[in-house]
């Protein structure tokens, strides 16, 4: 009879041992099959020439399905230490959506400001009123020349990403 | 093999099979439901055939919708509105549905929060009934999401991106659940699986759950009223009818609660042909840009009272991020149902009228959850911000201070 026990036990922590593996495998395959894909991660990199942009107006350009502001700052502006330095220009470069979650921000005169939840940011991207709980985030971006590349990690987007 | 006699009709032959002649008094004409009840009982069914609707006329939309973002919008709004024989009536019957659910699903909560129905053995039929609410909640949004218009694609936005506020793997996590770094593609197709086959799966494991959980602790009463079903039972079935506190659920109950199904029906049918706008959002018939966010985004009415909450919390307080502040309240504001049972401190059963302190506690919870999903649809600005955040708090400290007026209840009852 306690053989029969210690034979149906031993079955039956075999079959655990088994299922537990084989659950844990196929976790990991359904875990992977909702990453992004190669061709989504792969997807590119984008040039954007900064010589023409308007001081004080805003553009937005799309990289990764996602906007990405660009501001050539007036006199006025308040300076930070965010700001893109080319030659005696200074520029915001910042992804256009609100760090709360996730609403793309108007700009309105001096300020983006986002319709989702009232969250303000300044000239520099920087969260001045509501929920974000930090400023704009810096896209990754290399500078050649007055032409910047989106996606490219560059030596003057390493030292904003500390500021 | 068991011994079978040759069966002398079809039902006879079924039930040698099947016990369906046991089965049906099982389920229907030997489940016992108390006398003394009202309309508000009838909600249960009520959501049954609506979730019957809603999986009816979704199959039809199924035939033709395309879970492609560049195919969506035009499957929906041209395919099924403009081309399919009758496609407009499966959209607007799906869509009211699944607006009018919601309601009934509130009404039917707050009966049970009214009546104490989900304490002394009714825990488990409140928490698989929350579970619904959560399950049904998310069927709502995975299916907002599929006409892929300006509202699907920012409310993806908005709710995918609350995962972000998990430490540490937030942001990590909210690319895995789109597939993408934005709402995309990927996304698309996965909600569309979500909400046309996981999820109704699921609700429909739990709406069995729902109802074996009313099996042994039985459905409450008007009054509260410890009722011995056993013995009630067997005066109904000894033929003293009138004496019994209970009848069958079939025929008995349910024909009272096909009365009032009518009536519903009729409502919302009227709703589909006559105001089925409410349910359709004008901005949503604009297609998905994700370039350009709506000047004023706000989810449907149902999700109002929460959303509320999140965005409640606009400043900083005592150094932790307004954003933290509003998840966090957000997720005490979803899971808090959950914990009704344990909270209330009365043991006894009573309708909220027999509790005076937690009755004015129930009435300041409606007025709370209406101002809150009024001030949920309002811009976010100047003053509308601060009814906002004295509304959200007002409901936390509700929560917090329902042991303590259902213990006084009970005290000055005696009963404690």
């Amino acid at each position: 009879m306690s053989d029969n026990v210690k034979r149906r036990d031993f079955l039956g922590y075999s079959f655990a041992a088994v299922a537990a593996v084989g659950g844990a495998a196929s976790l990991v395959a359904m875990k992977q099959t909702w990453d992004p894909l190669p061709s989504v991660l792969a997807a590119g990199f984008t040039e954007v020439d900064l010589a023409n942009a308007k001081p004080g107006t805003p553009s937005t350009v799309t990289w990764r399905g996602k906007p990405i502001f660009i501001l050539k700052k007036t006199e006025a502006m308040e300076q930070s230490g965010r700001d893109l330095v080319i030659g005696s220009d200074r520029f915001t470069i910042a992804i256009g959506l609100c760090t709360h979650l996730g609403c793309i921000p108007a700009w309105k005169e001096t300020m983006w400001k986002c319709a989702c939840h009232g969250g303000e940011f300044n000239a520099s991207g920087v969260n001045t009123f509501g929920p974000p709980p930090r400023p704009l985030d810096i896209p990754p971006f290399s500078v050649k020349g007055t032409v910047i590349v989106l996606g490219e990690e560059g030596p003057e987007y390493k030292q904003m990403a500390q500021a | 093999m068991a011994h079978f006699t040759k069966a002398n009709s079809v039902g006879e032959w079924f039930d040698q099979r099947l016990a369906t002649t046991k089965f049906m008094k099982v389920m229907m004409t030997e489940y016992w439901i108390p006398k003394d009840v009202n309309f508000l009982w009838a909600m249960g069914v009520v959501l049954a055939v609506t979730f019957k609707i809603l999986i009816i006329s979704g199959i039809f939309l199924m035939m033709y919708y395309k879970p492609d973002v560049n195919l969506a919008f035009d499957s929906v709004n041209y395919t099924i509105m403009q081309e399919v024989a009758y496609g407009w009536l499966f959209r607007h019957m799906h869509a009211v549905a699944a607006s009018v659910v919601f309601l009934i699903i509130y009404i039917h909560m707050l009966t049970g929060i009214y009546y104490g129905s989900y304490k002394k053995g009714r825990e488990m039929i409140w928490i698989s009934g929350m579970l619904l609410f959560v399950t049904f909640s998310a069927a709502g949004f995975s299916g907002y999401m599929l006409p892929w218009g300006q509202m699907s694609y920012w409310a993806a936005m908005v709710i995918t991106n609350l995962f972000g506020g998990v430490p540490l793997i937030g942001d990590a996590l909210v690319v895995w659940i789109r597939g993408d770094f934005n709402v995309a593609d990927a996304t698309l197709t996965r909600f569309f699986m979500l909400h046309v086959f996981l999820l109704p799966i699921v609700i429909i494991g739990i709406i069995a759950l729902h109802f074996y959980s009313l099996r042994v602790p039985h459905v409450n009463n008007q009054e509260g009223a410890d009722i011995d079903f056993d013995a009630e039972a067997e005066k109904y079935l000894a033929g003293n009818k009138k004496d019994s506190k209970v009848i069958p659920f079939w025929p008995v109950f349910l024909s009272k609660d096909f009365a009032v199904l009518g009536v519903f029906l009729i409502f919302y049918f009227y709703l589909v042909f006559f105001h089925y706008g409410f349910a359709m959002d004008p901005i949503n018939f604009d297609p998905a840009d994700n370039m350009v966010t709506p000047p004023h985004i706000y989810p449907e009415w149902y999700f109002l009272w929460s959303y509320e909450v999140l965005r409640g919390f606009f400043f900083d307080i005592a150094g932790i991020k307004a954003f933290d502040l509003g998840l966090a309240a957000f997720g005490v504001a979803n899971v808090i149902f959950f914990l009704l049972p344990f909270i209330d401190r009365d043991p006894e059963v009573l309708p909220a009228h027999r509790r005076p302190r937690f009755n004015i506690w129930f009435w300041i919870l409606i007025v709370d959850l209406l101002v809150l999903t009024v001030y949920g649809k309002l811009p976010p600005t100047g003053v509308n911000a601060w009814v906002g955040f004295f509304a959200s708090v007002t409901f936390l400290v509700l929560f917090i201070a329902l042991p303590f007026v259902t213990k006084a209840d009970a005290k000055a009852r005696g009963a404690l």
